[in-house]
This record gives structure tokens, C-alpha cells and sequence, in this order.
């Protein structure tokens, strides 16, 4: 049998998935089942004066509706699970259907629910709401001004923490011979999973179980926080999530409308359906991104960086998201001096709600932000010492030799060669060529450019003792249960929750490796906190970093006993017992020994086992990890702009990553080209915008701009491989790698390309019209 | 439902559709061709007809038909037929090679080149070749039938002079001469992928020599698609030159009718780029 670690294994969960025959939330039918549909706040501010159920409750087939008054004393406020230290932080009441007041265009108000989702619809529309509306704020800058309205009575000044680390910088800044400055706009993203949220809620009145079913890329956490909001203890409550459409974050928080589901179904004794649609994914299902940051940067004439220092406005929304404090903080403000070795920074996050749709983690989640504005930085610094971009960043970037190497912010980037991924592009693009090309072009009136992005993220969250020192409100160590069938075939069930990343296929493969048995043979099981006891799901990059190390030591576990049985049954000591490609053998007698399966039979059988040994074969692990994990590379991409109508071009795009050992190579090409489409889509296309007043611009796929296949080049791919010394698979994790190095890339090849007309920045997303503005207000061509 | 209740009727054939169409005064009868423009806006509850008319079924609204002088497209003709027909790939290139721009494969299959006329939607497709081939609307009512031009038809976005009892039946294209050379160029919305700008240029032309019978028609600029007909004149009978081009490109600006666009000069910009941009396509496509 060929070992499938490292091997393009097909996907085994495409089979069902392309078929159609996937079971996401929306297809769960039950007998009995009724629908919920939100009515929701057309107002970004306002007080709600009265609200009149009577004609939608007078509509035949509507079963009740109710508002937020009904749910207040048995339903609890949704919380927030990350709290960053000496942050002061302020909580923001958020109750799962608003009372008296709604804060954001979508703030549910109330919630119908009927026989059927149609009329359910209807009566939504005859719920009468009468709402005072009061003025909004939206630009997180802004909404700290003193004059500005107040999202909540209880947080002065909008600012809900105020989050700072780093030394007083002045006196080097004042004593350094060069100081860039620039100001950033991370826009407003939309993540836009295809599969919306849904929730389905069933309640048994003879056990007391709730079960819901519901979009989540971690059920475990949903368990765990829903079980508060609803006071049902977890051992009632079980959250199953079978299939998930993908979530890029957006389904990591717990929302009001599954609490507001779940409610409905005891309440009425009959299982409850909501779906949202689209136009709700887009006012209603989490936000990304959306800072305002101010940064400098600080180094010498001949190119050596000294010191970064950033004071950003992020913009949270509403209400405070799940993750949503975490993000702007210990996921961005940690690791803003990138892959380059600055011995001083200093950073300074005002986590500030406005009138908007709450924001939380969108893939990379914080690494993004500060991956693009070092990246940025870099290259105007560069710019502002007339030296080439990629000097500048071999100068500065940490060299090999120096890892474990520690950043100014205490962190321990665990393995790298950051010079090796950025040699390997140069090899790739040609860049002395590329340089003589644009010098001949300029000539001719065409403007193409190069930009760069040689980045680092941290990934593999994280140890638990940190994430109780950054403030998560849980443990991020992952549980894998291996389960040997007597016939020898295993089940894996795993606490990561995947959701589109192919993890049924990759923990097949480690298994298939470690145990020499084909992948058909292995089943994985994740979603459902009644099959699996623990676990804290899929995102950050952690799957098969966290999740995956789990597996590998529950399944040494197995071999552990498996050997021993091999030993009793074989009449020989421990230690002269091989196991190599699924066959215990012995060591210096070929064609003595046993296949794996008939030590598993003879672990159930138990007819004869070692003195003392339990029957059986089945091991439960659970990976604590030692740190985190920092994939890393070096990005190019190459650009041409159109200067009589602004359109960019992106002609190559070259990703170099190295994410450690890689299982399944298909599926990490899969991951980075799906990650560098969300961060090209940021750098180019996509952006949400909201009026003075909080209304969503941009709320439908009609005007934001979900990037498009045919808008892009192939990508071209390679990688280098440095394992992480501390994870047992030598893992690092691929998820969010394109998403974080991409849009500066892109950015900075745009900023190259319109160089020679003195344009140092244009805010994202780089559209046409900005483009042409841009170029247009320094005279045109 | 997910739209205001409606009734459901399928016209057997014209007479039938005529008669819903005139009713009893009460009811807002719609007339439903492919639907990619009226069930969305169903959906959002910003159409709420209470009669909804399915025209699949009537044989008076399709076809393709050469006659002498003219091509007859029957309204319900779908984009996707206008891609493939032989008819309208030999006499009528221009607006396969429009249709076949128009969103997807999906939307191609279903939307009709009626459909999209009486949407009247400012930023569509076919509307540049239908002034582009000076094609003629043939509109049917209980007065019975008469036939209007393009320009005259729309009146302003979304609002045509369609009576609520009359049915566009078909589009006649008169058959352009065999030396008809045309052309479209089109910049689709990122997002929505509708033109932003669309140019169509038909004319009789051959390199070095001067130009005739050109007509030069815009779309999504403006409240509705426009012959430039300045640009025409100054296009015409000159030989082709970038100076020529450029100058043209000059002058269909100051024919769009932009005054209350935002964003004035980007779109007065791509106007010109497009249609200069075009005008090089043209010429480039000309044997
Ligand atoms: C995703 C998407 C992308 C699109 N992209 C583009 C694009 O790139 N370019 C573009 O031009 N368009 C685009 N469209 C619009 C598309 O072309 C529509 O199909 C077209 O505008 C309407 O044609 P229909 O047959 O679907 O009409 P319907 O939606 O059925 O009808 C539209 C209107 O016309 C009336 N009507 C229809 N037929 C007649 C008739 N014979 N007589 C009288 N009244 C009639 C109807 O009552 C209704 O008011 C897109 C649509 C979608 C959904």
C-alpha cells in the first residue's frame, strides 16, 4: 500500500458535496417543523416606541411572534468571549431581540414564526414597528469625537477598550534619521460564505434536550455559550453541525437568531427552521476587518528599520462579537513588525462601536490588517530612500540563523527562512528583466509595477495558558478520538469542526499513514457535540496544526496497545515487536507476525489480552499546543494599470509559502487559491460601505464586488518546507496564508506602477475610479 | 411568500395574452418572458403585480424569420438563441456578438431580447444593437399594431411607451448591406457584470477608405441608450486616422446626457476611452 501522506489524495467529502447530497442545516426537515423569519430594524439608531404583532399574528398559519420584552427574563444577553487584558474593557449589552433600542440596520426587533417560511415572511412584513430614529455614527475615527451620538449609554466615547503595548517611542522617533508616515484604510469586508446561516432547533420536553443544528465552525462553543444564554445545562444541549457552506470566520460567533430559534421551539414545543437570506448575510452575519490606522515608521538613511509605532481606530460594530475584541488586539497588534527584525514597536487600539453590522474575525483575522500596513510600510520606506523594495527587505528580514527568534512584542516566531521563499520568487519572476521591461514601457505611456510582500502569521492557536493570558474565554487545545472497529476500520472524531478546508480527507491521510491502512477504511466525524466530547473547532489556521497533532497522538496511543497485544499474541517482548505499513512483525524473524486488524479483533475478542490490559482499542488525546505556529513566504504580484480608465491588471501573481509539512498537497494549492481571491478581492474589488445614516451601500452582489474567477491570472505556486520543531506533525497551518499576504502585494505593485506620477497611497479597494482619480488629480498622463 | 400574492395565468396564444392584458381595470396584469428582471424585483416586493402572465406559450412572440429586407425576431427570443441562430450569426452578427455578453450562461438561457427592451433598464446590453442595426419594435394592442423605433420606445429608465394593454411582439432588423461592418465593446460592472459603457458601431467600411452609413450607439450611460449621432457626423466620410478616433471620442461626450450622473468626469472618461477604444476594435475587425 503507498503511503498517502504528502500525496494529492482526492477529497473525500467532495463526492457528496458536488452531488448534492451534503446535509446542511437548511436541508434538515422534521416532523412537526415550523419557521422562524426576523424582523429586523430598518434604522441603524433608534428607539423603539411600540411595536404591534396584531394583523401578522392574525394571518392564518402564524403561530406567534415574539418580541424582545418576551424573551428578556428567560433569555440571556449574548456575550462576548474575549475580554484583551488591561484593556479595560467595556461589555455591550446585547440582547438576542432588541427592547428599546437597535443599534444597527438588522438589529432583530422581532421574530415570527409560522407553518410555513413563506408565510412567515408575509407576517414579518405586518409587524409594525414604530421606531424614533436618532442619529448613526459608522467611521470608528469619528464615533470617538466627542459630539458623536453613543452607540451604548454605558461607553463613553464610543471607545469600548482601549488596548496598548509597546514603550513610549517618542525619543527614538525624535533621534531617528528617517520617519514614514502614512495613514491606512482597512476597508469594510463581507465575508459571504455561500451557504447562509441557519439554525434548526428541536426541544424534547420528556428528556429536557435542546438540540439545534446549526451553521457553526464550532459547535463546542456554541454549546458552551448558548447553554449560558438559555440556562440549559450542556448535557442537554447538543449543537450539530453536519455541513457547513463555509464561514471564513463569519460562523465562528453565536448570534441572536439561533438563541432566538431555540427559544421559539421550547416555547412552542415544536422544532423551529430560520435560514436567513442573502440580503439578511449581509446586514445581519458578521463583518471583517474595518480599521482606521495611523503609523509610523522609523530607520536609518542606509535602510535598516528601527522602530514601528501604530495607533488604530477599529471598528467593531454594534455589539461585540464572539472573537470580536481578540481580533484588533492579540491578532493584529502582536505581530505588526511582520518577518522583519525591529527591535522597538509599539502599538495602540481604540476597539470603538459605531452603528454598524458587528464585526468579528474574517480570514486571518488580524494578520491581514498588520501584514498589509508593515507591507505597505516597507515599501514607502523604501520608496523614501530611493532604494529597491527588495533590498530594503533582505536587509530587514529575520535571518534564518536567528530562530527561534523573539519579536519586540515577546512573541517566539518558532522556525523559518524567510530569505529562502523570497530567493525562490525572485527565481520565479525574473525581477532584473521585469525592472528593464517597466523602465521601457513608462516610455511608451504603459505603466506596469511589482510589489512584494514577504510575510509571517501566527497561526495554530495557540497554547491554552496563552489564551488565557491574552483573555479568550476558553482553552485552545484540540481532542481527537481514534476508534478502532474490530474489523479493524477507524473512526476519527475530531473537536475541529471543518467546514469546506477538506479535513475528512487530510486527518484520513495521517491516520492511513500512521496506522498503514487505506484512507477508504478511515471515517472522520466532527460537528456534533454529542459524538465528540470536547473540542474548540476550525479557524485561525488551527485544524490540522491543533487538531491534527491531537489525532497524531491519540493514534501513537493506539499503536501503543496494539503492540502490546501483538507482543501477548505473538509470544515475544515488546521491545522485538515491528509495525511498519499496518503488520506487526518480529524483528529478525521474517514472516513471524500479525496483521493490525487481528490485533483489533483480538483487543475486542478479549479472549486473551496482557495481564491487566483493558478491552478494547480506543484512544482519546487531547494536544495542548506548546506555541504557536508561523507559516511564512514571500508573495509578488505584477500589475498593469490602465491610466486612461484607471483599471488595474493583474498579470502574474506568484505565491511562494512555506507552511511547514504539507499532508495533502492538493489541498493546500486549494487553500492558498482561495485565500489569495479574498485578498486580491480586498486589494481590488471588494469593500462595504455604509451611508451617514448606517444604511448598507453596498448590500447586495450587485454592487460588491465578489471577485470573480475570470478576474484572475493562474496563480503560480511553490514552496519551501521548514516543519515547526514543536508540532509533532511539523505542521503550520495553510488556511488564512493567501488571504493575510496577498493584498499588499497587490497594492504595493499598483503603488510601483504609478510611481513615476508621485502617488504613494490610494485607499482599498484600488477600484478604477479611485485609480483614475488618483492619477487624474496629479495631472493625468 | 417571498413576493405579494399574485395569480398565475398562461396565454395560450396572442389574442388570449391580449385579452388578460386588457381585463377589467382592477388588476395589474405583468407579463412574464424570462423573468431575470422581474422576479428579482418581485422579490424585493418593488413589482407587486397581482396578475402575472406567462407568455411562454405564444407562438406570436417567437421566432426568427428572414423576410425580404428585414429579420423578424420574435420577442421571447432568449439571448442564448440570439448567440446560436445561423440567421442572425450571418446577417446580424453585431447582436449575437452583444447577446452573448449579457451576464451568464444561466441568465442567457432564460432572459429575452423583449424582456430586456421593456425592462428599459439604463445599463443593459441589447439596447446598443438595437439603435446600432436601426431596428424597429413592433407593438401589439387591442387597436391593433404599431411599430416604433428604439429612441421613441424608451422614455426614460424603466419607463417605455408600452401601453398596459399592449404586448411587444417582435423586432425588426433590416438586413444590413453585405459590406456592414460592426462592432461591440462593453465594460461590465465588476460587481454585477451589467455595462457600465457599451459601444456598438455598425458602418460600411474598409481600410483607407472613407466611411459610410455608420451609426454609433451608447449604452449605461445616461437615462437610456443614445445614437450618437454628432460622433456619426463627424465619423463620417473620412478616412479612419487616431486623430479622427480621438476627435469622435471628443464629441460623443458632449452628447451624453450625464448632468445628473455622479461621478461626471470618470464617466465622461470612459465614455471616451470606449468609444475611441471601439472605433479602433472596428477598424480592426474590417477585412
Ligand atoms: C444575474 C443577472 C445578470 C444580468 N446581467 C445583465 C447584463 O450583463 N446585461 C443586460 O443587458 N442584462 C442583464 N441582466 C438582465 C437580463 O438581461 C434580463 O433577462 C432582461 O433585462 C429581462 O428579460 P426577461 O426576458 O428576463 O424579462 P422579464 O424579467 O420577464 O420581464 C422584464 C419586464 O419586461 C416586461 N415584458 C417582458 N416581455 C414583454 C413583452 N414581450 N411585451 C411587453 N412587456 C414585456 C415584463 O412585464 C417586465 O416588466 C441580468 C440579469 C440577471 C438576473
Amino acid at each position: 500500500m503507498m503511503d498517502v501522506l504528502g500525496q494529492p489524495v482526492k477529497r473525500h467529502e467532495d463526492d457528496r458535496l458536488v452531488r448534492g447530497k451534503g446535509q446542511y442545516t437548511d436541508d434538515i426537515r422534521l416532523p412537526g417543523m415550523v419557521y422562524a423569519h426576523m424582523v429586523r430594524s430598518p434604522h441603524a439608531h433608534a428607539k423603539i416606541k411600540a411595536i404591534d404583532t396584531r394583523a401578522a399574528l392574525a394571518l392564518p398559519g402564524v403561530l406567534a411572534v415574539y418580541v424582545g420584552s418576551d424573551l428578556k427574563d428567560t433569555v440571556g444577553m449574548i456575550p462576548t468571549a474575549w475580554i484583551p487584558p488591561n484593556a479595560e474593557m467595556k461589555m455591550t449589552p446585547h440582547p438576542a431581540l432588541a427592547y428599546d433600542t437597535v443599534r444597527y440596520v438588522g438589529d432583530g426587533v422581532a421574530v415570527v414564526i409560522a407553518e410555513d417560511p413563506y408565510t412567515a415572511s408575509d407576517a414579518a412584513d405586518l409587524v409594525q414597528v414604530t421606531y424614533a430614529p436618532l442619529e448613526a455614527v459608522v467611521n470608528p475615527r469619528e464615533a470617538t469625537e466627542s459630539d458623536k451620538p453613543l452607540v451604548h449609554q454605558e461607553i463613553p466615547d464610543n471607545v469600548a477598550f482601549h488596548w496598548s503595548v509597546g514603550a513610549d517611542l517618542d525619543d527614538v522617533f525624535a533621534a531617528s534619521e528617517v520617519v514614514v508616515r502614512q495613514e491606512f484604510r482597512q476597508q469594510r469586508l463581507v465575508p459571504s460564505a455561500m451557504e447562509p446561516r441557519a439554525a434548526v432547533a428541536q426541544y424534547n420536553p420528556a428528556t429536557e434536550e435542546m438540540t439545534v443544528w446549526t451553521t457553526t465552525q464550532n459547535p463546542h462553543i456554541h454549546r458552551l455559550l448558548m447553554s449560558g444564554i438559555l440556562g440549559i445545562p450542556e448535557h442537554r444541549l447538543r449543537v450539530v453541525a453536519i455541513d457547513v457552506g463555509g464561514g471564513f470566520g463569519s460562523k465562528i460567533a453565536c448570534y441572536p437568531d439561533e438563541v432566538v430559534v431555540a427559544y421559539a421551539a421550547r416555547a412552542l414545543g415544536r422544532p423551529v427552521k430560520w435560514t436567513e437570506t442573502r440580503q439578511e448575510n449581509f446586514i445581519a452575519t458578521s463583518h471583517g476587518r474595518d480599521h482606521v490606522q495611523e503609523v509610523e515608521l522609523a530607520g536609518t538613511r542606509d535602510g535598516r528599520i528601527e522602530a514601528i509605532r501604530v495607533k488604530a481606530f477599529s471598528n467593531l460594530g454594534a455589539y461585540l462579537s464572539t472573537a470580536a475584541p481578540g481580533v484588533p488586539t492579540i491578532l493584529f497588534g502582536l505581530i505588526l513588525n511582520g518577518a522583519y527584525k525591529i527591535p522597538q514597536a509599539s502599538v495602540d487600539v481604540y476597539g470603538v462601536v459605531t452603528h454598524t453590522t458587528p464585526v468579528d474575525a474574517y480570514r486571518g483575522a488580524g494578520r491581514p490588517e498588520a501584514t498589509y500596513l508593515i507591507e505597505r510600510m516597507v515599501d514607502l520606506y523604501a520608496r523614501e530612500l530611493k532604494m529597491d523594495p527588495v533590498e530594503v527587505r533582505k536587509m530587514n528580514l529575520i535571518p534564518h540563523e536567528s530562530f527561534p527568534y523573539t519579536n519586540p512584542f515577546g512573541l517566539e516566531y518558532d522556525s523559518g527562512n524567510y530569505e529562502g521563499t523570497l530567493r525562490r520568487a525572485l527565481e520565479m519572476v525574473d525581477y532584473p528583466q521585469f525592472r528593464r521591461d517597466q523602465e521601457s514601457l513608462r516610455k511608451q505611456g504603459k505603466y506596469i509595477g511589482i510589489g512584494f510582500s514577504t510575510y509571517v502569521e501566527m497561526c495554530g492557536l495557540g497554547p491554552s495558558e496563552v489564551a488565557g493570558a491574552v483573555g479568550f474565554q476558553g482553552g485552545l487545545w484540540e481532542s481527537a478520538t481514534v476508534r478502532v472497529h474490530p474489523t479493524g476500520k477507524v473512526t476519527v472524531f475530531t473537536g475541529a469542526s471543518p467546514h469546506g478546508q477538506g479535513e475528512e480527507t487530510t486527518f484520513a491521510q495521517i491516520v492511513s499513514h500512521e496506522l498503514g491502512m487505506p484512507v477508504e477504511d478511515i471515517e472522520v466525524v466532527h460537528g456534533d457535540t454529542a459524538r465528540i466530547a470536547m473540542g474548540w473547532g476550525t479557524y485561525g489556521s488551527r485544524t490540522t496544526v491543533v487538531g491534527g497533532a491531537a489525532l497524531h497522538m491519540a493514534t501513537q496511543k493506539i499503536i501503543a496497545k496494539a503492540t502490546k497485544i501483538a507482543a501477548h499474541k505473538l509470544e515475544v517482548s515488546e521491545v522485538d515487536v515491528t509495525f511498519e505499513a499496518g503488520q506487526f512483525g518480529v524483528a529478525g524473524v521474517p514472516g513471524h507476525g500479525m496483521s493490525f486488524a487481528s490485533v483489533a479483533l483480538d483487543a475486542y475478542l478479549a479472549w486473551s489480552l496482557p495481564e491487566g490490559m483493558e478491552p478494547a482499542l480506543e484512544a482519546t488525546a487531547f494536544y495542548n499546543p506548546k506555541n504557536f505556529t508561523y507559516p511564512f513566504g514571500a508573495h509578488v504580484a505584477m500589475v498593469s494599470v490602465d491610466p486612461h480608465t484607471g483599471d488595474v491588471e493583474l498579470m502574474r501573481y506568484i505565491a511562494v509559502d512555506d507552511v511547514g509539512n504539507i499532508i495533502n498537497p492538493m489541498i493546500v494549492e486549494g487553500q492558498i487559491h482561495g485565500g489569495l481571491v479574498q485578498g486580491i478581492g480586498q486589494a481590488l474589488y471588494e469593500g462595504a460601505e455604509f451611508d451617514d445614516q448606517g444604511q448598507l451601500i453596498t448590500g447586495s452582489f450587485l454592487d460588491y464586488a465578489m471577485p470573480k474567477a475570470r478576474f484572475f491570472p493562474q496563480f503560480e505556486t511553490d514552496h519551501t518546507v521548514t516543519p515547526s520543531p514543536h508540532n509533532p506533525l511539523g505542521v503550520k497551518g495553510v488556511g488564512e496564508t493567501g488571504a493575510i499576504a496577498s493584498t499588499p502585494a497587490v497594492v504595493n505593485a499598483v503603488m510601483d506602477a504609478l510611481a513615476p506620477m508621485g502617488i504613494r497611497d490610494i485607499a482599498m479597494p484600488l477600484t478604477p475610479i479611485k485609480v483614475w482619480n488618483a492619477i487624474h488629480q496629479q495631472g493625468g498622463i | 411568500m417571498r413576493t405579494a400574492p399574485f395569480e398565475y395565468h398562461r396565454a395560450q396564444d396572442l389574442d388570449d395574452a391580449l385579452e388578460w392584458l386588457a381585463g377589467d381595470g382592477d388588476r395589474d396584469v405583468k407579463i412574464l418572458a424570462g423573468g431575470h428582471s422581474l422576479l428579482p424585483l418581485m422579490k424585493l416586493k418593488l413589482a407587486t403585480p397581482t396578475v402575472l402572465l406567462d407568455v411562454q406559450d405564444v407562438p406570436e412572440l417567437r421566432g426568427i424569420l428572414l423576410e425580404s429586407g428585414w429579420v423578424r425576431i420574435g420577442a421571447l427570443t432568449r439571448y442564448v438563441d440570439l448567440t446560436r441562430d445561423a440567421t442572425v450569426g450571418d446577417s446580424l452578427p453585431l447582436l449575437s456578438q452583444v447577446a452573448a455578453t449579457v451576464a451568464d450562461i444561466q441568465v442567457r438561457n432564460r432572459g429575452t431580447i423583449g424582456g430586456s427592451l421593456c425592462h428599459a433598464d439604463p445599463a443593459a446590453d441589447i439596447p446598443a444593437a438595437v439603435l446600432a442595426l436601426d431596428a424597429r419594435l413592433v407593438l401589439v394592442g387591442p387597436r391593433g399594431e404599431r411599430r416604433v423605433n428604439l429612441d421613441e420606445f424608451t422614455v426614460a429608465p424603466f419607463l417605455t411607451v408600452l401601453e398596459p394593454t399592449e404586448i411587444l411582439t417582435a423586432i425588426e432588423f433590416p438586413i444590413p448591406l453585405q459590406s456592414q461592418q460592426s462592432t461591440y465593446l462593453k465594460r461590465p460592472h465588476p460587481a454585477s457584470g451589467y455595462p457600465v459603457v457599451g459601444v456598438a458601431i455598425t458602418g460600411d467600411a474598409s481600410p483607407h477608405e472613407p466611411l459610410s452609413n455608420v451609426r454609433v450607439a451608447v449604452t449605461g450611460i445616461g437615462p437610456k441608450a443614445y445614437r450618437a449621432e454628432k460622433t456619426e457626423g463627424t465619423l463620417k466620410g473620412q478616412v479612419p486616422t487616431p486623430e479622427l478616433f480621438r476627435a469622435a471620442a471628443d464629441v460623443a461626450i458632449t452628447e451624453a446626457n450625464m448632468s445628473d450622473e455622479p461621478d461626471l468626469s470618470y464617466r465622461e472618461q470612459l465614455t471616451r476611452v470606449y468609444v475611441e477604444r471601439a472605433l479602433y476594435q472596428f477598424y480592426g475587425g474590417v477585412a
